[in-house]
């Protein structure tokens, strides 16, 4: 067991620490994460039972549908969204746009989400995220891709899934991937660890910290494609801690009771009565897009390196 | 070991896993608790840091909030961090417009439900958003060794308290930890910091008012019953 050193002082507190970054999404585990792109549907994620809210100018499935640039959302709203609830509000981010990532920061939303959803800034690199107070959540496909996030200060990790498209494989993709990525180091002896570093393209401190804990540093949640109680409850079952929902809950015909159901199911997952009421009588869900028949400009999931 | 208390960790939603390594380390029998007839079982509970109102809807919601308000009154020992501490108040505030977690606006009413149980007003978030959350040193009565590293998350702080309550704890001015009888409640997260000595303290306070019914617990479980849990704690 290893902890972190305290970079606390005894005079003046310390803020924006590893442990306050991280600890923040300890608190978030068990819990559904939900898109939301005004107040009320802010409103309605809480009293279903969000432990969060992601506040966005278009869920994922309207940025497919319209295409173009998609950036970060208007202040005004993101202010809105902050004052008609009291659980806690991320927002995203444009890869490598630090300067969205800054205006977010000064709007004082709890979480930052560098997110492929919406358009990069930078092809080649992400923002520096130690350069902030507020924590940031990166998305990841792979062991690598997760631990380059975690290198750059990311305190919270989510598997991609393919956001927007209501279809659950690339979610189970992504996250499996990770899962046995981790499981694998964990067979290494030190020799091999050094060589792992090099085929993950990770620093060999977090390859070496992952290999003794089994899992990674930070909370890892699932997202993109969970549209129902048993998606979420798969992605838990499969080691999610959480599950981020996006398009699947404002796109379905029963927002709020649908909302409801899936917060259920994340905290019974391990229960399939508890998930089969939950599954009862929900109306329509969102219709849904085959990820096979995606062309490659449009998977979001491969934005991001 | 018949004496060794089982302590059970409200595992609706939040820091979980957390609590029941750090009583494990504590020498008690740590077992995750969501269902009445899983804290029927326990002889000591621990409600964890995450969500309130998300874990106040969910216990309403899955038949646990009568259950939870008869064994605190009965007298079962309890212990909330952050969260639970807001769970454990017998009245709770939303944060003021002039606290630093609003630059503008008022707060809106939260309406929501405790399983109460000290007879204190807490106030939630009252140390601010999650820019403002932050670490310091804390004493606390009661927990020998010198101060603790008090993690402070989204915190809330206890606005006043009853003549049955005791302050073992404040941070600037504000009261963030206290003990009434066999209830305890932090502001912070010892769970975040790999010291267990507050853990140590509620552990105490379970085996003073004893086991429930000796003989019935079958082994040690953590989480799911996943025995590799016990070893790991996540570095924070």
């Amino acid at each position: 067991m290893s902890t972190l050193p305290s970079t606390q002082s005894t005079e003046s507190p310390a803020t924006g620490t590893a442990r306050v970054k991280r600890g923040m999404a300890e608190q978030l585990k068990g819990g559904v994460i939900m898109d939301v792109v005004d107040a009320e549907q802010a409103k309605i994620a809480e009293d279903a039972g969000a432990v969060a809210v992601m506040a966005l100018e278009r869920v994922p499935a309207d940025i497919r549908k319209d295409g173009g640039v998609a950036r970060m959302s208007d202040p005004d709203m993101i202010e809105e969204i902050i004052g008609a609830v009291s659980i806690p509000v991320m927002a995203k981010s444009r890869i490598g746009h630090f300067v969205e990532a800054q205006v977010l920061q000064s709007l004082g939303v709890d979480y930052i989400d560098e997110s492929e959803v919406l358009t990069p800034a930078d092809e080649v690199n992400h923002s520096d995220k130690f350069a902030f107070t507020t924590p940031f959540v990166c998305g990841a496909t792979n062991l690598g891709e997760a631990l380059r996030r975690i290198a750059e200060g990311a305190a919270m990790i989510r598997s991609k899934g393919e956001a927007g498209t209501g279809n659950v494989v690339e979610a189970v993709r992504h996250l499996r991937q990770i899962k046995n990525e981790i499981a694998r180091l964990r067979g290494y002896d030190n020799n091999e660890l050094y060589a792992a570093a090099k085929d993950l393209r990770a620093p060999y401190e977090l390859v070496k910290e992952v290999a003794e804990l089994g899992r990674l540093p930070v909370v890892l949640f699932s997202a993109g494609g969970v549209a129902t109680p048993a998606d979420a409850a798969l992605m838990r079952q499969l080691g999610a801690e959480g599950v981020f929902v996006g398009s699947g809950i404002f796109k379905s015909g029963d927002p709020a009771k649908r909302a409801a159901a899936i917060v259920k199911a994340t905290t019974f997952y391990d229960d399939p009565k508890v998930i089969a009421d939950a599954s009862r009588n929900l109306g329509e869900a969102m219709v849904g897009i085959n990820c096979d028949t995606l062309p490659e400009a449009e998977r979001y999931a491969n934005r991001g390196w | 070991m018949t004496d060794t208390p089982v302590i059970g960790v409200l595992a609706l939603q939040g820091d979980v896993r957390e609590h029941l390594i750090a009583l494990a380390s504590a020498d008690a029998v740590a077992r995750p608790v969501r269902r009445p007839e899983e804290l029927a079982e326990v002889d000591g509970l621990v409600i964890p840091g995450g969500e309130s109102t998300t874990m106040s809807k969910l216990a309403v919601l899955f038949g646990m909030m009568e259950p939870l308000r008869a064994r605190v009154a009965a007298g079962m020992p309890v212990y909330g961090t952050c969260a639970g501490m807001i769970l454990l108040a017998d009245e709770i505030l939303d944060p003021s417009p002039s606290s630093p977690s609003r630059s503008s606006g008022g707060y809106p009413i939260s309406g929501q439900e405790t399983v109460g149980g000290i007879d204190m007003i807490v106030r939630r978030n009252a140390f601010g958003r999650q820019n403002e959350s932050f670490e310091a040193a804390v004493e606390v009565d009661g927990v020998p060794g010198g101060s603790v590293e008090g993690v402070f998350i989204r915190a809330p702080w206890v606005e006043s308290v009853g003549a049955a309550v005791d302050v073992i704890a404040t941070h600037g001015g504000h009261i963030v930890a206290v003990r009434q009888g066999n209830a305890l409640a932090t502001s912070f997260h010892p769970e975040l910091t790999g010291d267990h000595r507050v853990h140590a303290l509620f552990v105490d306070m379970v085996r003073a008012v004893g086991r429930l019914d000796p003989g019935r617990i079958s082994r040690v479980r953590i989480d799911s019953g996943d025995a590799k849990e016990k070893a790991d704690v996540r570095p924070l």
